[in-house]
């Protein structure tokens, strides 16, 4: 690249745009093999991480949390002042989940959880987030017009209803105990788990009697 | 960093795509990538803060047109450089350099189970005094570092109730460049809509940030 003093940052532009990739399927698999080959990266261990976050570690988890939450008033007491140690009676707890706090749905509150400045996210009780909890709409938006995001979502919040918006900005994570659905008295606790779905702990949707699932 | 990562409040971003019965992963590169990073943090040759940083560090202009997954490969390349781990050549060629030695990985596959479960708990044990007790209005800070913060624009200079008091837990912003723990109180500090979006924001609703001692001042 030729000295261009009308553009003093023409020098510069190869190097930033480095970063932008033709096809990272390409990239990503010469890293692999150069990683594993300098004993950088052990590939089962590679695999072992990917088969937990893609089969075992997602929103079953908080759901399981939340219906037992619904059906014993104990738990959810527990679960309210000492969440970390209720959880991990659950089995649940660790990465992205070290210092859990629940905010609880009422007639009178509804909490929506965000991470504005990166993707903070309860990966211990939800698994990996979704695409859109980390974009750029969802994360600017979050605090600054929330009854917008939720009508987005198809979730309108009358006025009298106070929104609580939780920034991840430190290494807390939250996780929305969302109200129980009327109507689900006669519901043994898996089939409420069925009802809790990622989107109403995350706080863009309430928990629903036709819910559907914890991967919706 | 005033960089793009710090884009509470911001307009102009779009609507909100949502997928339904969205996979955890789009693609296998990014399953790999997500792996890759996970199993290079382990070697503790830098912090989950100067992780953030290393992202946040991505141009503008990129950082919104990049996918996620783009920007971990983005910053394990520059972190693997920068550390020592791998040279930028072997990070951009895919080979070896001639003569490099073979190392012994700090993670394998029967120790993952155990390292997702004890996670890595930013809390520090040491007997370090609240500045600020439950129900005292403070004011953040208005600070613009250049290096890592999690003290978020929208909320600097303005006034909030500390809510709760989270314990005392390791400080990004010198975490981040190797300036060491820092440990001090991180609380939960409610600001009303209005105090940070004015009089057209809804007369119930507020935000929560959790913010550390160093970021605050009595109100």
């Amino acid at each position: 690249m030729t000295s261009d003093p009308s553009h003093p940052h023409a020098h510069d532009h190869k190097h930033e745009h480095q970063a932008v990739l033709s096809d990272p399927a390409l990239r990503v698999k010469a890293l692999e093999s150069l990683l594993v080959e300098k004993g950088l990266v052990d590939r089962a261990a590679l695999d072992a991480l990917i088969d937990t976050y893609e089969h075992k570690v997602g929103p079953r988890n908080g759901a399981r949390i939340v219906a037992r939450a619904w059906t014993d008033p104990a738990y959810r007491q527990r679960l309210l002042t000492n969440p970390d140690a209720a959880i991990a009676e659950l089995g649940y707890g660790g990465m992205q989940g070290e210092h859990m706090v629940l905010v609880e749905n009422t007639p009178q509150v509804h909490n929506l959880v965000v991470c504005t400045l990166c993707s903070c996210y309860p990966w211990a009780v939800l698994g990996l987030p979704p695409v859109w909890y980390k974009s750029a709409p969802y994360r600017s938006r979050a605090v600054i017009d929330p009854r917008g995001v939720l009508r987005e979502f198809g979730l309108e919040l009358p006025e009298s209803v106070e929104v609580r918006v939780w920034d991840s900005t430190a290494e807390i994570r939250y996780l929305v105990l969302p109200e129980r659905p009327a109507g689900t008295e006669h519901l043994s606790e898996d089939e409420l788990a069925a009802l809790v779905t990622r989107d109403a702990m995350v706080g863009v949707a309430k928990a629903t009697p036709a819910g559907k699932g914890a991967a919706a | 960093m005033n960089s793009m990562h710090d884009m509470g409040g911001m307009h102009g971003m779009g609507p909100i795509e949502y997928e339904r019965n969205e996979p955890v992963f789009h693609a296998p590169w990014e399953a790999r990538t997500f792996g890759l990073l996970s199993a290079m943090n382990c070697w503790g040759k830098w912090t989950l803060d100067a992780l953030r940083h290393q992202i946040e560090k991505i141009p503008a202009a990129d950082y919104l047109r990049m996918m996620y997954y783009e920007k971990w490969i983005a910053a394990m390349v520059e972190l693997a450089v920068s550390s020592g781990l791998a040279t930028r050549a072997e990070m951009e060629s895919g080979i070896p350099a001639p003569g490099s030695p073979r190392l012994t990985p700090p993670l394998t596959g029967a120790m993952v189970a155990d390292m997702i479960s004890q996670g890595a708990p930013s809390t520090r044990n040491v007997p370090i005094a609240p500045r600020f007790k439950t129900g005292q209005r403070v004011r953040a800070r208005n600070i613009n570092p250049i290096g890592h913060t999690r003290l978020p624009r929208y909320a600097r200079g303005k006034v909030g109730t500390i809510e709760r008091d989270h314990g005392v837990h390791l400080f990004p912003d010198t975490n981040a460049h190797s300036l060491g723990e820092k440990p001090q109180h991180v609380y939960s500090i409610r600001f009303t809509a209005r105090e940070l979006w004015g009089d057209a924001a809804s007369p119930r609703d507020a935000v929560y940030v959790d913010l550390w001692d160093d970021y605050l001042e009595p109100a």
